[in-house]
């Protein structure tokens, strides 16, 4: 039976009062936080995943840096352009003829937040710490060049004073280095060789206790430009101008928010309702349309680090590098960078990326180098005894799960085939899979990227050092290992960089990885950021940065 | 009733059990450990680190020191984040995890039952074709998709509303709500109209309507309680769907709720937040099918009689 009832009379009214609620609520939204930050010159950054913690000597990642960075300094800081290294807390240095000595003042206004002064005992006790190997700090190779750094946290000697850094008075700090090190003064601006202040540290917990509550707001003493205000997980982290700081006057932002967002598309769609100023990732399928539509918006810039492919050198047929430079030299570098990654990526023919410090890789002319040549890949191919790629077996190709690595694996795979006549099985696993089977070589090729720490080819290329923990391709060299030895020991730049291009050679020659591009990073800023300087490491010191209406001229 | 209810605990506890230690085993199989990482450690900071976290012990001897701790309440440290407790993380992030899942909830309840009256009370009929069309429109749209449309329409072309965040900006919890309720909403719709539809034809409606009862009289005194039933059972685990299921939404909108922990937890192998989280949404899982039994029998003069003989 059908029972027909008056139409229910509440249903419409409800649906009423609903929109009316929506309406309501929803038509007062005021000011974006980029309008308002005009005024109050509060910078709305996105930052990528939620920092693991505050600690300069147990954080390893991007995203602490840009935080850390806020709260302390360094002795060195870099060049909001150029990066080059600036006196930071240590106002002078002087550095002995052969480079192996470095004498630091330390300024006179350098405080912490609690006030005390910031003295060279703070660096020594500070230093000692992150090489302490109970610590388990995992960038204490950071500080290895220092005379007895390396051998101190690897539990070799346990007597610190046999470690180079000295406090020779209240502000005057000696440190002796293994080597000469050109690069040592940039490493000084990287966070894990600040210092932290002692007594706060001592009172939550100890020297060697990871991970204790003195990072938390209130607790935390730092000396850098801002304070810890507050920090909510997973959700935002608020510093605020520290007028205490030695160079106030000149910090015109009076705080920062970082908001931990990992997702891309919901970053987009903050930065374009006006709560971001600036974003840390941007979803490749968005690049083309801010480029149309809002090219101010948009920067590619160069960016301290390449991707590349890993041949497992330890498995058939991949010991032949024959085999590997084939692979290397049919792949059209320029059509992926083009129609696959559209970033504005540079092709990659070598492994180190072009112009890092003044050096640039073999390439061109240099008879190893890789280029795209597809005759003379067939060539070497049939050379190894695998003719129009006949009894090539299937090799597996594996990458971390993710859009961007599918694509261009996809791509590399159809090149091959179509170059070499050969297949290529993808694979895929999360992150920590992957991870662990390129570290037990079980693999046969895979997806890699490797950004540098400091700017000098030896952070690249002292990765494929024979049993170097992040070589991962089986791959071993003598002559190469010699070579980086050598430019180690060396302090004319020159023929330090003559020794990296040699060593170099020999990585294009043998092949035991095949670079693909050199990355950029594709920032959304706002363009009332100003003084924001895309540079290779990304690195924006914040006390340069200040808020203007668009248009107003830097 | 009370019984019952302690019969049912009781079931659960082993469950429970179950479950700690399938997991506790599980996540150490998986390959990659906590402190892998793209940049290779040396292996004496690995020694180091292992012994801090105790993870050089043998697996069983783990795996009872976890179980010893866990009879004291304590869930560990967090390998992810030094310095935060797993019980320190889930107070962080469960209370806005519960808040969503009320607010979802309420908008389940109210646009489901909403649209469940209007299509039970004219079927066949647009008023009942149109909302039932959206709830299956409703049921088949999944969340991620769902997130973005409403927030590109209500967020960005109308610039009504907040298109993140939770308890920033007014009117910010709105959008998340809505997007992780719809779908719920969907099923309660198509749910109580049955539940409706069927009880609507049975004689002592008819006995009511030819008493000259008011149609709202009807709906709400006698029709509404038995119409109910199938969404009350479904309530249970709408409910714990709703707080497993967080975690697209506390993404989309940046929500710093449990959800985005737990998945974040998986991803880094944080073996002691995965395993708390995991107890902790099994547990809410056990005791929210428990109350939703005892509920149904409360209900229902049929069930309670059985579980009389039993």
């Amino acid at each position: 039976m059908q029972m027909s009832l008056r139409s229910f009379p509440y249903s419409k009214k409800s649906l009423l009062i609903i929109v009316a609620f929506l309406a309501l609520t929803g038509c007062d939204l005021g000011e974006t936080n980029v309008e308002s930050a005009i005024e109050s010159q509060v910078l709305h950054l996105g930052n990528g995943t939620e920092p693991q913690d505050l600690d300069p000597h147990i954080v390893t990642g991007v995203t602490e840096n840009n935080i850390i960075t806020a709260l302390f300094e360094g002795l060195i800081s870099e060049h909001p352009e150029s990066l080059a290294p600036m006196p930071g807390l240590a106002e002078s240095w002087e550095v002995s003829e052969d480079g192996l000595r470095y004498q630091f003042t330390i300024r006179e206004e350098a405080k912490w937040s609690n006030g005390d002064p910031v003295t060279a005992a703070d660096f020594v006790w500070s230093w000692k710490r992150i090489l302490t190997p109970a610590l388990g700090a995992e960038y204490a190779y950071q500080l290895y060049p220092v005379a007895g750094a390396a051998a101190f946290n690897k539990g070799e000697i346990s007597d610190f004073d046999q470690v180079g850094v000295r406090a020779l008075g209240e502000k005057l700090l000696q440190v002796t280095l293994e080597n000469p090190t050109p690069y040592f003064l940039s490493l000084l601006a990287h966070y894990s060789t600040f210092a932290v202040h002692p007594p706060t540290i001592e009172a939550f917990g100890g020297v060697t206790e990871r991970g204790t509550a003195w990072t938390r707001p209130g607790n935390l003493v730092g000396n850098g430009a801002f304070l810890l205000k507050s920090w909510r997980l997973n959700y935002l982290i608020e510093v605020e101008k520290n007028p205490d700081y030695w160079d106030a006057e000149n910090v015109q932002l009076s705080a920062i928010r970082f908001y931990p967002i990992d997702n891309a598309q919901t970053e987009e769609r903050m930065f374009r309702t006006g709560a971001l100023h600036v974003a840390a990732t941007t979803p490749s399928s968005k690049i083309a349309v801010y480029q149309e539509s809002d090219p101010q918006k948009i920067s590619i810039s160069p960016y301290l680090g390449t991707y590349f492919y890993r041949f497992n050198v330890t498995r058939k047929p991949l010991d032949n590098p024959k085999v590997r430079r084939a692979l290397s030299m049919s792949i059209d570098r320029e059509a992926i960078v083009n129609a696959v990654t559209k970033g504005g990526q540079l092709p990659a023919y070598a492994f180190t990326p072009p112009e890092t410090q003044g050096y640039f890789p073999p390439g061109g002319d240099d008879g190893f180098a890789i280029r795209y040549d597809i005759s003379k890949a067939k060539e070497l191919m049939a050379e190894a005894g695998y003719p129009e790629g006949e009894g090539f077996p299937t090799l597996e190709l594996l990458y971390n799960t993710s859009e961007g690595h599918r694509r261009i694996a996809e791509a590399i795979q159809q090149m091959w085939k179509q170059a070499l006549g050969i297949d290529i099985q993808l694979a895929n696993t999360d992150w920590k899979v992957y991870l662990s089977r390129t570290n037990d070589l079980d693999y046969d090729i895979s997806r890699a990227g490797w950004i540098g720490d400091y700017p000098d080819p030896n952070t690249f290329l002292d990765m494929m050092l024979t049993d170097g923990g992040n070589n991962r391709t089986g791959w071993s060299s003598p002559d190469y290992d010699r070579l980086i030895a050598k430019a180690a020991t060396q302090s004319n730049q020159k023929e330090r960089y003559q020794s990296f291009t040699e060593a170099e050679r020999i990585l294009n020659r043998e092949a035991p990885l095949m670079p693909i591009y050199t990355y950029t990073r594709v920032t959304l800023r706002d363009p009332s950021v100003k003084n924001w300087h895309p540079n290779i490491l990304d690195h924006h010191p914040y006390k340069y940065i200040f808020l203007e209406k668009e248009g107003a001229d830097q | 009733m009370i019984r019952i209810a302690l019969n049912r605990i009781l079931q659960g506890i082993p469950v429970l059990f179950v479950v700690i230690t399938v997991t506790f085993f599980l996540i150490r199989q998986a390959p990659g450990g906590p402190f892998d990482a793209e940049r290779a450690l040396p292996p004496e900071v690995i020694k180091n680190l292992e012994a801090t976290y105790r993870l050089d012990a043998p697996v069983y001897q783990q795996y009872f020191d976890y179980l010893g701790n866990l009879l004291k309440g304590d869930f560990g440290p967090s390998f992810r984040y030094p310095g935060r407790s797993v019980t320190e993380l889930i107070a962080t992030g469960l209370p806005i995890t519960l808040e969503l899942a009320v607010y979802a909830l309420a908008v389940a309840l109210v646009l489901g039952l909403l649209a469940g009256l209007l299509a039970a009370t004219r079927p066949r009929t647009l008023q009942d074709y149109l909302p039932m069309a959206l709830a299956m429109t409703g049921i088949c749209l999944p969340t991620f998709l769902l997130g973005p449309l409403l927030v590109l329409v209500f967020g960005i072309w109308f610039e009504w509303l907040p298109v993140s965040g939770w308890g920033y900006a007014p009117g910010d919890k709105i959008l998340p709500s809505l997007t992780l309720g719809l779908a719920y909403a969907a099923v309660i719709a198509r749910l109580s109209r049955g539940g409706l539809l069927e009880v609507l034809s049975q004689n002592y409606i008819r006995t009511a309507r030819a008493k000259g009862l008011s149609t709202p009289t009807i709906l709400f005194r006698h029709a509404l309680p038995g119409g109910m039933a199938p969404v009350i059972a479904y309530l249970g685990p709408a409910i714990a769907g709703l707080l497993t299921g967080s975690f697209v939404v506390e993404t989309i909108f940046q929500i710093p709720g449990l959800g985005r922990f737990y998945v974040q937890a998986a991803f880094n192998r944080d073996y002691t937040m995965i395993m708390g989280t995991t107890i902790l949404l099994s547990a809410l899982i056990v005791v929210l099918n428990i109350v939703a039994d005892l509920v149904s029998i409360k209900l229902n003069p049929q069930l309670r009689q059985k579980h009389r003989h039993e």
